[in-house]
């Protein structure tokens, strides 16, 4: 093909310059994260990508795809970002590693790379994890509030490399986690725990991915279809749940606040190659994404579910779109 | 139907830049006569007309040079007067590369007009006058080049569309003839209104030609028949069933013409050459060409049909050596020779800039991102297309995803993020299927010869067997034994003879 077929004009568009978007609004919420958790987090990344980039070259590599190019698309660059940020930042450096290599290697290159893998790359590197390690998942350092000092506390930078044991003292469950807990013992959940008593780490963080999102949205690198089809139905189902009993499930704002509801509405199913291509299908999908999700915290064994929530969609995306196919300019 | 003042937006679209004021700023200019024009034969869809002159021939401007040979066809004239000078194949602005029939017209300079006959519209019968059109050598001068006689054998049309979007960037030849020739133009809108008995019209043009509306305002007054739709500029409004959804907010299929719901669409251009024949009684001997790309002076030039492409290019600041674009850069395609005449499709010339020769970055794995779905005005799912394409599905992409309803508008690859040229892949599954289907036929018809030709020889040998079966039924069992003894005597004979011969 000669490089002048038409049309002979371009769009300035790529995949870098989409992952390079997206990245790009995910910064405030890094920026919260460093301020009420520390510059870990910070260091995981450096270290993570590192290695997430390495795997990728080695992969391009063995399967004879050229390296520059592919490396530049930025698509594990991203999805590194996406695993780490997701993962406490006292998560040993090993176990961060493995998640990588599922993410990078099994879930996407094992698939045929870029473009053809059917799961989320970073919610496989994240469901390993969790299933694997859940106490080291489960257990994000404290965080009571928002500390400038964080930035500057470059000792932190790479603690990764320090015995989970000596940080074992200063870790403490998350939102979610309590009221699994409490669940499970039984307790009334507004007795152990008020959320409005504490607008906390976690909560600030939601914010911020809010607006990473409304800015993607400005941009146009996603559509409104799935964040807002998954925001309303964590929103609905929570808050029937929640009108049945009180006492046992909690209000629906809770349930948006907490957890990865915003990470996931706007960074994580928005994910392109592994959800469904059609508008309907993306409200579909985004609405099962919410109702699975809802069912785990309220119902099953985690706290979190977002990650099994998108995977187990993921399964269904090629029959969500066969029944949502819009009809063609004047077939309608 | 209704006529509202509305404009149906119709889904998908690009807004690209436009670049049109480069090639804006001057008049349409005129080249001094070229010494040799190179006319090819056939500049219309349909069939090659007959070449009625010779080498060495004088032609006066405007005459014959080949006439129609069947209703889809359209005659081709001289630009000016001259002599033949040879008539062979030559390069022409095809995509193909491959040269086709042309006549070399040597000037001399007279530039002497064949006595124009102005045409009696009010007295003068249908038929006639569609048979005059099919000489004048009107054809869609859009680009399409469907020859207009045919258009205008339709009845019933209720509304006439008149194509002014000229969406594609770059382009302005349509821009600049409606402000210089508006009069021509609105003429041609009420001779077409008037031949078909059209009672409304409605031009649709894009925003960003606030000249061209304000001259057509003042030409059309209170014209109550003729409305003026100024619709946003969004590539392509000016694909034809686009536009009548811009225009009436009807959607019409692939598969369905627009006079099957009472409308016709023209171009300025063709409205303005059926003024000009009906009128004046002036062939299509020349057009209005855009000339603008990286060229030191783009401009619009009134070219004579079978002006040597290089003069405009030159004229217009360029180098012989630049790579050129037929048509805009959204559609367009790369002329394979630039040794070519103006024909009757080319409405622009197109010089390759640097940012479209920057463009060719390597291509990436589909990410299924939907930009193309967002943009794509047949409402298709290009990505399907895409992957259907590849891997040759092919009856997925005619049932399924309608490949053939794709227009080729070029907006999915224009924000491909992957940098896929998705069009060439449309185009190489269309034409993949459309050589299949023909093989496909072909071996229908071989299979049923066959078939038939199996069936024959079992009919005949049944046929046979039952005649011979007939036969020895009638044959008496006297009659079997007299055939016996007959053979026998025939047998003892023949062995007689041999015995005979061996002694």
């Amino acid at each position: 093909m000669t490089p002048l077929d038409s049309p002979a004009i371009k769009k300035n568009m790529s995949i870098s310059l989409i992952m390079f978007t997206v990245t790009l609004a995910l910064i405030p919420a890094l920026i919260a994260q460093i301020g009420f958790f520390g510059l870990q987090i910070l260091g995981n990344l450096i270290i993570g990508i590192s290695f997430a980039l390495i795997l990728e070259a080695v992969c391009l590599k063995l399967r004879h795809y050229p390296i520059k190019p592919f490396l530049k698309d930025g698509s594990a660059f991203l999805t590194a970002w996406l695993l780490i940020i997701s993962i406490p930042s006292s998560t040993p450096i090993w176990v961060m590693l493995v998640g990588l290599f599922f993410s990078i290697v099994i879930s996407k290159h094992a698939y045929g790379g870029i473009g053809s893998n059917p799961f989320n790359p970073a919610m496989i590197g994240y469901a390993v994890l969790l299933i694997s390690f859940p106490k080291i998942m489960t257990n994000w350092p404290s965080a009571e509030y928002f500390d400038f000092n964080n930035f500057l506390n470059f000792s932190q930078l790479f603690s990764m490399f320090v015995s989970i044991d000596i940080l074992d003292g200063i870790v403490s469950a998350t939102p979610l986690d309590k009221i699994k807990t409490a669940l499970f013992l039984g307790e009334p959940i507004n007795n152990s725990f008020s959320i409005f008593d504490q607008f906390n780490a976690y909560q600030i963080m939601s914010i911020f991915y809010l607006i990473g999102g409304l800015y993607l949205m400005i941009k146009k690198i996603i559509t409104w279809h799935l964040p807002v089809s998954l925001i309303f139905s964590i929103f609905v189902f929570s808050f029937i749940l929640n009108q049945i009993n009180p006492d046992v499930f909690m209000p629906s704002l809770f349930h948006l606040m907490n957890g990865a509801t915003f990470l996931a509405a706007f960074f994580i199913i928005t994910d392109p190659v592994s959800g469904p291509t059609t508008l309907n299908g993306k409200i579909i999908f985004g609405v099962m994404v919410g109702l699975i999700t809802v069912i785990i915290r309220n119902f099953g064994g985690y706290p979190d579910g977002i990650a099994f929530a998108v995977i187990f969609m993921n399964i269904f995306v090629p029959l969500i779109e066969k029944f949502t196919q819009p009809k063609v300019f004047g077939y309608e | 139907m209704n006529i509202t003042d509305k404009i149906f937006k119709f889904f998908g679209g690009i807004k690209p830049e436009g670049y049109k004021q480069i090639s804006t700023r001057n008049p349409i200019k005129r080249l001094p006569l070229p010494k040799e024009l190179i006319i090819p034969i056939r500049q219309h869809v349909g069939k090659m007309p007959n070449i009625i002159v010779k080498i060495g021939d004088r032609v006066l401007k405007g005459q014959v040079l080949a006439e129609p040979v069947a209703n889809m066809s359209a005659a081709t004239h001289a630009s000016t007067s001259g002599y033949i000078k040879e008539i062979k194949p030559m390069n022409i602005p095809h995509p193909s590369g491959l040269p086709d029939q042309c006549i070399v017209l040597e000037a001399d300079g007279k530039d002497e007009w064949i006595s124009l006959k102005k045409i009696d519209i009010k007295n003068i019968s249908l038929s006639d006058l569609l048979e005059k059109l099919k000489h004048s050598g009107v054809v869609g001068l859009g680009g399409a080049t469907f020859p207009s006689h045919i258009k205008l054998n339709a009845n019933s049309i209720e509304t006439l569309i008149v194509n002014a979007a000229e969406c594609e960037p770059y382009i302005t030849c349509d821009d600049m003839a409606m402000q210089e020739m508006p009069q021509d133009f609105v003429d041609g809108i009420n001779l077409i209104m008037h031949i078909l008995n059209i009672p409304k019209t409605i031009i649709g043009i894009e925003d960003n030609k606030p000249k061209a509306i304000s001259k057509l305002n003042s030409v059309l007054g209170s014209s109550k028949n003729i409305q003026l739709k100024i619709i946003p500029t969004v590539y392509p409004s000016g694909d034809e069933k686009r536009l009548i959804y811009l225009m009436l907010g009807l959607k019409i299929p692939k598969e369905k013409r627009p006079t099957e719901f009472g409308i016709q669409v023209f171009n300025v251009a063709t409205l303005i050459s059926i003024a000009r024949f009906i009128n004046y009684g002036e062939p299509v001997i020349s057009r209005v060409v855009t000339v603008t790309g990286a060229l030191n002076q783009p401009n619009n030039y009134q070219a004579l049909i079978g002006t040597p492409i290089q003069q405009l290019i030159k004229d217009a600041g360029g180098d012989p050596r630049q790579e050129i674009i037929m048509g805009g850069p959204m559609m367009g395609f790369k002329l394979p020779h630039t040794d070519v005449g103006v024909t009757k499709a080319m409405n622009c010339l197109l010089a390759v800039t640097d940012e479209m020769k920057s463009k060719a970055s390597s291509e990436m794995p589909c990410i299924r991102c939907t930009k193309c779905v967002e943009v794509c005005p047949a409402q298709l799912q290009p990505q399907e297309l895409y992957w259907y394409a590849k891997s040759k599905q092919f009856e997925k992409l005619t049932d399924d995803y309608k490949l053939f309803d794709c227009i080729e508008c070029g907006c999915c690859s224009y924000v491909c993020p992957s940098n896929i040229p998705l069009v060439q892949y449309y185009r190489y599954a269309k034409s993949e299927i459309r050589e299949q289907t023909k093989s496909f036929e072909i071996a229908d018809i071989a299979r049923d010869r066959n078939e038939f030709r199996l069936f024959r020889l079992e009919r005949e040998k049944k046929e046979r067997a039952e005649r011979n079966a007939q036969r020895r039924a009638q044959v008496s069992d006297e009659d079997k034994k007299k055939l016996i003894e007959e053979k026998k005597a025939a047998i003892d004979a023949a062995i007689k003879r041999v015995k005979e011969n061996e002694e």
